[in-house]
């Protein structure tokens, strides 16, 4: 096994409790704005039920597992290089962005099919319907297009992460940048837990 | 100050039971929704959410690993969230 020798001084646990410390303010990122849903959903129950039957379960449960799954293959790509598998972790990271990618393209589908119906920001459609209606769909783009955009985020850090595994810079001897990057894709995981409930299943 | 990553080797079924299990209970998630329980089934699919997020915090995220420290932070903006949205919602219901 990989043995860590300590020609440099590193700080393992401040790195890591600096990636915390981040993703605290993505909670709180993402906590504003389910409180936003939470209160107009509660004043507008009736036209969010509603609002939420043009959501596809289906693109939703797949994006779910696709994201599931990434995490599992990022949490074995940091397993792997941990054990010094420098090989192996590289097929999980790729895994992992492969994946993701998966989801954005779901994503694109997703998306241009409201589109084709005629339901986006500011559609004369949309702004034709009720006041809760309206909200439920700005919501959902809001949410659901940063959380894409952290997806593209997580994507391009792990890609990177990928580039410095293959040449050296992630090792089994030093690789909390890898872990710091899946702390980020997991968390991306979290909201994304969150979002799919209450967008696609509160019919 | 030396320190040293953590030494812990997490055995690969521990994560691949956590997917199994993440798999699971978005199954569960969209079978509650079917149920048409009323507000019962909103509560219903949080409750799962939740169990998968912490699932996902867990291990996934190494908490269940990591020092006190982490897991304690963890409880800081969770509560704040959590009083934030309490407090909102008293002003809906008691307006």
């Amino acid at each position: 096994m990989n043995e860590t020798t300590h020609i440099e001084h590193r700080d393992y646990i401040g790195a890591k409790l600096g990636m915390w410390l981040f993703l605290f303010t993505e909670i709180l990122l993402f906590g504003g704005m389910f409180l936003v849903y939470a209160e107009y959903r509660q004043v507008n129950t009736a036209d969010f039920h509603e609002a939420g039957r043009e959501m596809n379960v289906f693109i939703g449960a797949a994006n779910t597992i696709i994201l599931l799954t990434s995490s599992l293959t990022m949490a074995l790509a940091i397993s792997e290089i941990h054990r010094g598998r420098k090989d192996r972790s590289v097929l999980f990271q790729a895994a992992t962005v492969l994946l993701g990618v998966g989801f954005l393209v779901n994503k694109y589908f997703e998306w241009s099919d409201h589109i084709r119906h005629g339901f986006y920001p500011d559609s004369p459609q949309l702004l034709a319907m009720s006041h809760g209606k309206i909200l439920f769909f700005g919501l959902y783009y809001v949410m659901t297009g940063i959380h894409a955009l952290h997806v593209v985020i997580g994507l391009s850090v792990i890609a990177f992460m990928l580039a410095l595994t293959l040449r050296g810079g992630v090792s089994g001897a030093d690789y909390v940048k890898l872990e710091n990057a899946g702390l980020f894709w997991h968390l991306v995981d979290v909201i994304w837990i969150y979002l799919f409930p209450l967008f696609y299943l509160i019919t | 100050m030396e320190q040293k990553p953590e030494q812990h080797f997490v055995a690969t079924r521990t994560f691949v039971f956590t997917w199994l299990a993440l798999l699971l209970l978005t199954g569960l998630t969209v079978e509650a929704a079917h149920l048409r329980m009323g507000e019962w089934s909103m509560i219903a699919n949080i409750a799962i959410a939740s169990a998968k997020a912490s699932l996902v915090l867990w291990f996934f995220m190494h908490l269940k690993y990591e020092r006190k420290l982490f897991k304690v932070l963890l409880f800081v903006p969770i509560a704040t969230i959590s009083i934030i949205i309490w407090l909102t919602f008293f002003d809906i219901w008691y307006r």
